[in-house]
């Protein structure tokens, strides 16, 4: 079963080398964060990438309870101009 | 039933916590924001109930232009009110030339608690000594 999930290691590896030995985990689960704030941009910005387009939770690794208030707080974040909907170098 | 049901609601009215972010044209001077601000705030403790907190984050750049304009005055208010007065208070927003943008979240109760400790400072606090000590 374990090999399944690892069908292809070539591309887990580019994107995070550390995966191999870290199991990955919900930052929100494990420090005990129960609100995002929609107004903190520099913390949204770990949950996007470079173009401003949200990162799927395989590779943040956050719990679908969270994931889906990120992307809420995202949006949030978006419409009062504190994200931009797109970009080309965010980071 | 239906009216029984009716009238409590009228005898207790029930708060809810909510927060709203309004952006104004940058092209105000420092007094007619001061009254937009004012404007909002007494709309708030005359009909809604109580102003929780204020913030005023001043002239800030935009993520991305609206209404071809780079910069705007970011004012958040959190208060708690009656759910009927939001629309009355959006409308107003929606009136309101000087206002560009706003935004209306209602609160639950991990954001008042999130909320209440930032204004706190309780956030941060590594990083305040920081610059402290960077100062001296």
């Amino acid at each position: 079963m374990k090999k399944k999930t690892n069908a292809n290691p070539a591309m887990v590896f580019n994107t995070m080398p550390e995966v191999q030995q870290k199991k990955k985990f919900c930052r929100f689960r494990k420090n005990g964060i129960k609100y995002l704030d929609y107004k903190d941009a520099n913390f949204l910005l770990k949950f996007v990438n470079d173009q401003g387009k949200v990162l799927p939770r395989r590779l943040t690794g956050t719990s679908l309870k969270y994931q889906r208030k990120v992307a809420q707080a995202i949006k949030r974040a978006r419409h009062i101009a504190v994200l931009p909907f797109t970009g080309d170098s965010l980071k | 039933m239906a009216t029984k049901t009716k009238s409590k609601t009228t005898e207790t009215v029930v708060l809810k916590d909510y927060e709203s972010v309004i952006i104004f044209t940058p092209v105000l001077s420092d007094e007619q924001l001061k009254d937009a601000i004012a404007k909002y705030r007494k709309l708030i403790t005359d009909e809604a109930g109580e102003l929780v907190h204020e913030e005023n984050w001043g002239l800030t750049k935009l993520a991305y232009p609206i209404q071809k304009k780079t910069t705007g005055f970011y004012i958040l208010y959190e208060y708690r009110s009656n759910p009927d007065f939001i629309s009355k208070f959006e409308l107003a927003f929606r009136r309101d030339e000087r206002i560009m943008r706003y935004l209306t979240v209602s609160l639950d109760k991990h954001a008042v608690v999130y909320n209440k400790r930032k204004r706190n400072g309780e956030f941060n606090q590594g990083k305040k000594d920081q610059k402290q000590e960077a100062a001296k």
